[in-house]
């Protein structure tokens, strides 16, 4: 997928004024945060959960080598093939590879945020084969030709109306005056003319949400069964999973499958969490004959001993972003790449580079409610804060901030120059702002002051009052 | 293919380079294989544990606040009965294809003559499917399904209504529960198998409710691609 990050700024301000957009991420923002907290205080052990959590995946990430190689074999016991891919190219060329040797015209896909970074549905298309999203807000997306804007509801940005006029458009052969006003009537429509597809499929691709070392078993959580169906009825079943999904047994994946929907859906549980293990058994009487994993790396082994290791936690339930102010005001295209939000922009530099995704970590006002949602506990905004010393060691910064921030860490390194420099600066705008109380403008601050009024010191610097209220407690 | 298998080489080579220098590879294989050879529980919540007919409450109480319904019976014989009386009060035509599960097998089903049935997998025009059940977990209100030739998977995701029988006894409290289940009582399954890799059939669903999609306007609807109803039948077999 191309990556439109390095133009974050203006994305940001077309999101801003995109009036359908708000009205979809007003709507249902509140809904997210309020089914979390709900399903968070249903659960008295969740924080003790979190901890749990986070050392099952610092322990599998600290023998990560010895987990896949005991993976692999697992998955190969069962009858399965492995399949490592290095690259997003290497992984699009296995996949291709083996939807050819099916003979494969038309797959089916469950929701895999591994296929849209790698780009697969593009290279099937190019390609000769026709890929069918089946997850409901993959399938409208498909249909607009628009990549997701968030990571478990890709079709966040949006409305009803925005739902009815596709249907209407791209459903050409239903007849044009049947109702379709409501949710359920759209529902409907898209299953039915799904399950065709469903049926008509040769390979059934899917992604993973857990790797279980243990048992070989690959896991998928979906509340529609699109997932199920996907990996069930075609003849091939494709996995695309990233190395990190792994976790060492059933009882580590019990752990985080009790946090996972909680903190995405504010659900106990999705309604299908399904474990896959192998192809068909010989006395089965259905399921696929073929069980392929396609394991790809892109940039996260890398990751591995770096300040970004903990990263590599995360498990996709996208808590951070549904309560993160910045992806609230501009949604999830804004970010330009896969990943939006908060581990979004931890991970998106890390996998497409700094200097294309050097603005992501300044989409943020670090207020911290994404870590204090992180189901993993990953220290989201410290990462964000390498990877700004990351893009300011790198000269990606424009020489202007170069200069301010410059001018600012000459100045916070000494203590009395600096109370010199402030008291003056405060004193001076102290004595312009006083009749006001604010200024409308200011010399090096317009970006700041092109959209709020910046309010008038009143003449002197915090140190001192403090300094001065510390006195006269003393004297007391 | 020799191209992963470079692969596989090269991003294993690039994880140790990540891993502290001074490891010790000799004791990190030995806690490895401790861990997978002999899985330890994690934290169960509370909410997974309690006395037998409190946790057979919790597992109902769990799957109706998910959407699903539950009847409870006194005696299996009453189950063909049930379900052809469930299929009528909701208009759908008295066909079932149903898993060929010996418990299902051996029902009187002789005594419904208007309801037809067809043991094996799904079609696509099927309306109503039932299955049985490996286990049930109280702790989320959720069934345990096991793929095999006693429960074939499209039973559980093409029709519109999928029932299920379940034994009362069958009920767990927490998830660790039925993964013990499933290791002590497949060990003799898939024989084709090595002994150590007998434990998992080829998929084991985790449901909780019928299907659903919250996809338009983050609002729930039931009915996406799978199920729209999800009926248990909930067989008491404890004295």
């Amino acid at each position: 997928m191309l990556a439109t990050s390095p133009a974050f700024t203006e994305n940001a301000a077309r999101a801003l004024a995109d009036a359908g957009l708000q009205k979809a991420l007003a709507a249902t923002r509140p809904r997210f945060q309020d089914k979390r907290a709900k399903a968070y205080a249903g659960l008295p052990e969740f924080e003790a959960l979190r901890d749990a959590a986070r050392d099952i995946k610092n322990h599998t990430i600290a023998h990560l080598d010895l987990y896949l190689e005991a993976y692999a074999k697992s998955v190969e016991a069962q009858g399965g093939q492995v399949h490592w891919a290095e690259t997003a190219e290497e992984a699009r060329r296995i996949v291709l590879e083996i939807c050819r040797r099916a003979g494969a015209r038309t797959v089916t896909k469950g929701k895999s945020m591994i296929a849209e970074e790698i780009g697969l549905n593009d290279h099937l298309q190019t390609n000769g084969i026709v890929p069918v999203e089946t997850d409901l807000g993959e399938y409208i997306i498909q249909l607009r030709q628009e990549p997701p804007s968030h990571i478990i509801a890709p079709a966040f940005h949006l409305n009803r109306e925005d739902w009815i006029t596709t249907f209407r458009e791209k459903h050409a052969g239903l007849p044009a005056d049947r109702p379709l006003a409501e949710r359920r009537d759209l529902l409907a429509e898209a299953r039915s003319v799904l399950r065709e597809r469903f049926l008509a499929a040769d390979v059934g691709i899917t992604g993973a949400n857990l790797l279980i070392a243990e048992t070989g078993s690959s896991v998928i959580v979906t509340n529609e069964g699109n997932g199920d169906l996907t990996q069930t009825l075609p003849r091939v079943h494709i996995v695309l999973a990233s190395l990190e999904k792994l976790v060492p047994t059933l009882e580590d994946a019990c752990t985080i499958l009790r946090l996972l929907a909680r903190s995405a859906t504010g659900q106990d549980m999705s309604v299908y969490t399904t474990f896959s293990t192998g192809p068909r058994r010989a006395e089965d009487i259905d399921g696929p004959a073929e069980y392929h994993v396609v394991l790809l790396d892109n940039g996260r082994s890398a990751m591995i001993g770096t300040e970004f290791q903990e990263m590599l936690r995360c498990i996709r339930c996208a808590a951070c972003m549904n309560h993160c102010p910045v992806y609230g005001s501009v949604g999830g295209h804004a970010y330009g790449w896969v990943y939006p939000g908060p581990m979004g922009a931890v991970l998106t530099p890390a996998l497409i580079g700094v200097d294309q995704a050097r603005h992501l970590p300044n989409a943020s006002t670090f207020c911290g409610r994404c870590e204090s949602v992180c189901p993993m506990k990953i220290p989201l905004t410290k990462m964000m804060r390498h990877w700004r010393e990351h893009a300011f060691e790198r000269h990606l910064v424009p020489p202007k901030f170069r200069t301010g921030l410059g001018a600012w860490a000459f100045l916070a390194r000494r203590p009395t120059l600096y109370r010199l420099a402030t008291r003056v600066a405060i004193g001076v705008l102290g004595l312009f702002g006083r009749r006001r109380g604010r200024f409308a403008a200011l010399p090096l601050a317009g970006g700041w002051t092109g959209g709020r009024d910046f309010p008038a010191p009143e003449g002197e610097t915090f140190q001192a009052r403090y300094a001065r209220q510390k006195r006269r407690g003393a004297q007391r | 293919m020799n191209g992963t298998r470079d692969a596989r080489a090269r991003i294993l080579a690039r994880i140790r380079a990540g891993l502290p220098r001074d490891r010790d590879d000799g004791a990190r294989a030995g806690t490895v294989r401790a861990r997978l050879t002999n899985p330890q529980r994690g934290l169960i919540p509370e909410r997974a544990k309690g006395e037998r007919s409190a946790l057979i409450d919790r597992f109902v109480a769990n799957l109706e606040k998910e959407f699903g319904t539950v009847a409870r019976l006194g005696d299996a014989a009453e189950v063909p009965g049930h379900v052809a009386a469930w299929l009528a009060a909701r208009n759908l035509p008295a066909r079932l294809a149903a898993a060929p599960h010996p418990d299902l097998l051996a029902l009187p089903w002789a005594d419904r003559s208007s309801l037809s049935i067809r043991f094996g997998r799904a079609n696509p025009d099927d309306a109503a499917s039932l299955t049985a059940c490996f286990a049930a977990v109280a702790e989320t209100g959720t069934l345990v399904l096991t793929s095999g030739p006693d429960h074939p998977t499209t039973l559980a995701l093409l029709p519109e209504a999928h029932l299920v029988l379940l034994r009362a006894s069958r009920i767990v409290g927490a998830f660790e529960e039925a993964w013990d289940l499933l290791r002590t009582e497949r060990g003799q399954a898939d024989v084709a198998l090595p002994a150590e890799r007998r434990v998992m059939p080829r998929t084991v669903m985790l449901v909780t409710g019928p299907s659903r999609s919250a996809d338009i306007e983050q609002t729930l609807e039931l009915g996406a691609h799978g199920p729209r109803s999800l009926h248990v039948i909930l067989v008491e077999d404890e004295g």
